[in-house]
Order: structure tokens, then sequence, then C-alpha cells
């Protein structure tokens, strides 16, 4: 079997590029440094030194606000100086390949790269050819894998539930598109959670999903029954009405959280978004901006834990 | 193999008293992690102090970062009062380059810009690299460079000071 890309010869994280194969200590550790960073960010100064003189590069070849923007803060904490590329609008569409790309950054001395892209695999295949000193973070890759975001997901869980065992886990949406609900689901089992469950009609799982260790339900009163912890997926546009779904209102109607369907979890469930919401669709206002919603909470942890990836990474050099 | 020191409580009694006396009702005890939380602990409560304790962890202040990367056990810091215009101890358990201090004053800063700040160490082993000094200390003791000064807490909380055999060639105390 070949070695984690990942990883570097001594088994530290060089690359953050997905959390399948990633060790429980090395997710713990994040997490557990990401708890002190949310004590920097309640301070009056919000920053500390440990990435002063390094360059870190958003790369997003595909459009995004939050989680450009939380790794742009969380890089600026740290003292990096932060370059924005939105590559959809430059090199790539003048016919640059995208190692040429990076080559031509890496000759700017670039120390880390944060890539969202939309092909699978992006990410991977730049982290094999950099330099090794320079280290790659996959901001989100087509339908594979989101790995901030699950641990950033996971920083949630943990903060308000405190450990993870006991706990019943449901993901409820557009399982077969989503890369955030792949990483979730491998940071959860890795984490040793009782239970993971995914809701969604049967058009919106992947085949085999069985095999990633949880439980598949098309009911959202039986998929809901006394979990702990709640887990909306995005509804993208393209597939509200097509071959897939016959409609947003009759997806919300079966599938979308309101009030009667969360009562079906425990009384202290929390419920959990990625962003961007469609209201009305996955979703019902009053579920969003209730009491047991923590989906604010979600964006302002994602700051602390982006900065625990990048001071874990930037220190193995 | 470790060898015992001089009797740490014994220390930790000639620091408090030391302090006692130099201390306002409003000056703040700041703790580094870990020994330095530890005695820390033991100087506020025998002290009385009405001002909540604080701790920092140093983690991300080092000036090692670039050669070491990020330490595996970073514990938040927490500073439960105002510094600003405050008379602060810092306090540590073993002093000996002074960047650890060096760090702490660093982070400290970024809380707001104190009053006076004092350094307070159970032992002050010399060998410093920076032009720090303690106002208080339990001892200054003489310790071969090969070896390293550790602070042990056992299950009573009693506190024990020990040597053993330095493990790297860089260690910052």
């Amino acid at each position: 079997m070949s070695r984690n890309p990942q990883l570097d010869s001594s088994g530290r994280l060089a690359h953050l590029l997905s959390i399948e194969g990633l060790p429980r200590e090395t997710l713990v550790h994040v997490l557990d440094t990401a708890r002190s960073f949310v004590s920097v960010t309640e301070r009056d100064i919000k920053k500390v030194p440990l990435l002063r003189g390094k360059s870190v590069f958003n790369l997003f070849f595909e459009p995004s606000t939050r989680t450009r923007t939380t790794f742009e803060i969380a890089a600026k904490r740290l003292s990096a100086d932060v370059i924005n590329l939105n590559v959809g609008s430059s090199s790539q569409s003048k016919g640059e390949t995208l190692l040429d790309t990076i080559a031509n950054l890496s000759a700017m001395h670039a120390d880390m790269f944060v890539v969202r892209h939309s092909q699978s695999g992006a990410p991977n295949l730049i982290a094999r050819h950099v330099g090794p000193n320079i280290h790659v973070i996959n901001a989100g890759d087509g339908r594979h894998a989101h790995p901030t975001q699950a641990l950033l997901d996971m920083f949630t869980i943990r903060h308000y539930k405190h450990d993870f065992p006991g706990l019943r886990v449901a993901i409820v949406g557009d399982i077969l598109h989503s890369r955030v609900a792949r990483s979730q689901i491998h940071a959860l089992t890795t984490l040793g959670v009782a239970e993971v469950r995914v809701i969604a009609p049967a058009t919106l799982l992947p085949a085999a999903v069985t095999r990633l260790g949880v439980q598949v339900f098309t009911d959202m009163a039986k998929g809901l029954k006394d979990v702990d912890v709640v887990i909306m997926l995005r509804l993208q546009n393209e597939r509200m009405s097509g071959e897939l779904l016959p409609s947003a209102q009759e997806y919300f109607k079966n599938y979308g959280l309101s009030p009667e369907k969360l009562a079906h979890a425990d009384s202290q469930a929390i419920v959990m978004h990625p962003g961007p919401m469609n209201r009305g669709v996955e979703i019902d206002s009053s579920v969003a901006d209730g009491t047991q919603s923590v989906i604010l909470p979600q964006v302002t942890f994602g700051i602390a834990v982006r900065m625990a990836v990048m001071s874990i990474l930037a220190g193995q050099s | 193999m470790t060898t015992p020191f001089p009797d740490t409580e014994k220390l930790l009694n000639t620091l408090i008293e030391g302090i006692r006396g130099n201390i306002k009702p409003d000056t703040g005890i700041i703790g580094i992690h870990t020994g330095g939380v530890w005695v820390a602990e033991r100087l506020h409560a025998a002290l009385g102090s009405k001002v909540p304790m604080g701790t920092i962890d140093i983690a991300f202040y080092r000036d090692d970062y670039g050669r070491r990367g990020l330490h595996g056990d970073v514990k938040p810091s927490d500073i439960p009062f105002d510094v600003n215009d405050r008379d602060i101890i810092l306090v540590d358990d073993v002093l000996y380059t002074g960047r650890t201090i060096r760090a702490a004053m660093n982070e400290l800063f970024d809380y707001g810009r104190p009053g006076c700040v004092m350094l307070a160490a159970l032992v002050d082993r010399g060998g410093r690299q920076l032009p720090i000094e303690p106002r208080f200390v339990g001892a200054q003791v003489s310790v071969p460079d090969e070896e390293l000064v550790s602070l042990r807490r056992d299950d009573s909380g009693a506190l024990h000071l020990s040597t053993e055999p330095r493990p790297t060639a860089h260690d910052q105390s």
C-alpha cells in the first residue's frame, strides 16, 4: 500500500487533503490546538506571531465566500501574508496548466497553498508536485473532501456535547454530491461516534454508502429519532428540479428540518449547517434561528480550527 | 535516572514569604504552563489573592517554532482580569535561559498594557541568554547544562523538583 500522501516520512502531517486515512490522534491534536486558538480570538489583540514571514496563497478555482474569508482571517491572525487568487478569472482562462500556476507561485516563495477546486483530487496533485517545505490544504475538491469543514464541525460537536463515543449523529440531505458529508462521516467514525446516520431520498444516496459505516434512513421521523446532533446539508440549486428531485417544495415537505421534524431528535440536540443555507428548502427559518441552532458558532470556530491546521502544518518544515 | 532536589515545599515557602508584603490587593498572578501554573496556584492560595488567577501557554509565542514546530499539548491561555495598568506577577517553576519569560511577556502584552510586571520563579538555575531577572525566587541552584530541572505534582498536590539528563540539545526553559 502506498504511503498516505498527507504524512511526511516521520508520519507527521505535511498536507491536509482529506480526513480519510488520518489517525484519531491527529484529529484530536487539531481539535485540542484549536481550543487554544479560540482563547486567542477572544482577546483584544487577536493575533499571534507563529506564521510571521510566511506567505499563504488562497487558490480558489471555484467560488466561495465563507471558506475563503475564514482561511484569510485565520492566516492573518497567525501573522502570515495572505494572497488571494481567483484563478478561474486569470491564468487558467489564459490556458496555463494547474501545475504551471503552482510552479510560478512557488517561485514567488509561497509557503502554503489553500486550494479549492471543482475537480476531485486537484489538491492531491498539487501536494505531490510542491517542494518539501510547502504545505497544501484542501479547501474543498469536487465531490471528494472538505477536511477543514469536517474538523470545525467536530470541534463544534465537542464544544456542545463534550465527547464523541456516546453520540448519535444524523447527516441529512444530498449525501451523493456532498464532499462535506464524506469528510464528516470519516471524522465521526474515526472519533468513535456510536451511531452515524444518513437521511436522504434514495436518489441522493451513494450506492455503497453503508460501507462507510453509517445507517441509512429515507424517513426523517425514523432517522432523527433520539439523535444528539443534526447536520443539515445544502441542497444545490441545480439539483432542485430535475431527475433527482421533483421540486424544492416537495423536498422541504419531506426532508426540510421543521420544528415538527426536529421534535423527533433528543430535546438537547444541536442543529448544524455548513452554509450557505437555503431557508425553506433544507431548513425552516424558525429552526435555523432557533435555540438549538449552532450554525453561527460553527463559523466562528472555523477560524480557530483553520488556525490550528495552518500552524501545525507550517511547524513541520 | 533522577536525583532529588532541595525540599520543594520549603522553597515554595521561601517564595511565598518573599512576595508577601510586596503585593497589592489588586495584583494579578499569572502562571506559565505547566509547572508555573502549579506554583502560581499555591502562591495564589497562600497569599489569599482576591483577583482570579491567570494562566499562559507560550506555545504560540515560542522562538523555536520554526525549528521544532508546534508543541503537542497546547493549553488555552486564560487571563480572567483586565491587565491594563495592573501589577502582574508572572510565575514559572524553573528560570533558565529567559526565553520562556520573553515569550510570556509578549503574549501578556497582547492582552493589554500592564503596570509593573514582576517575575517569580521557584528556582533560578542561572544560564540566562536574555536580559531577564526575577524579582522573587525560592532558591538559586547550580545545575550542569546537560541536566534538566523539572517539576512534578503528585496525587496529593505536593510539588517535587528533580533533575534528569537532558533529552535533546535545544530546550527552552
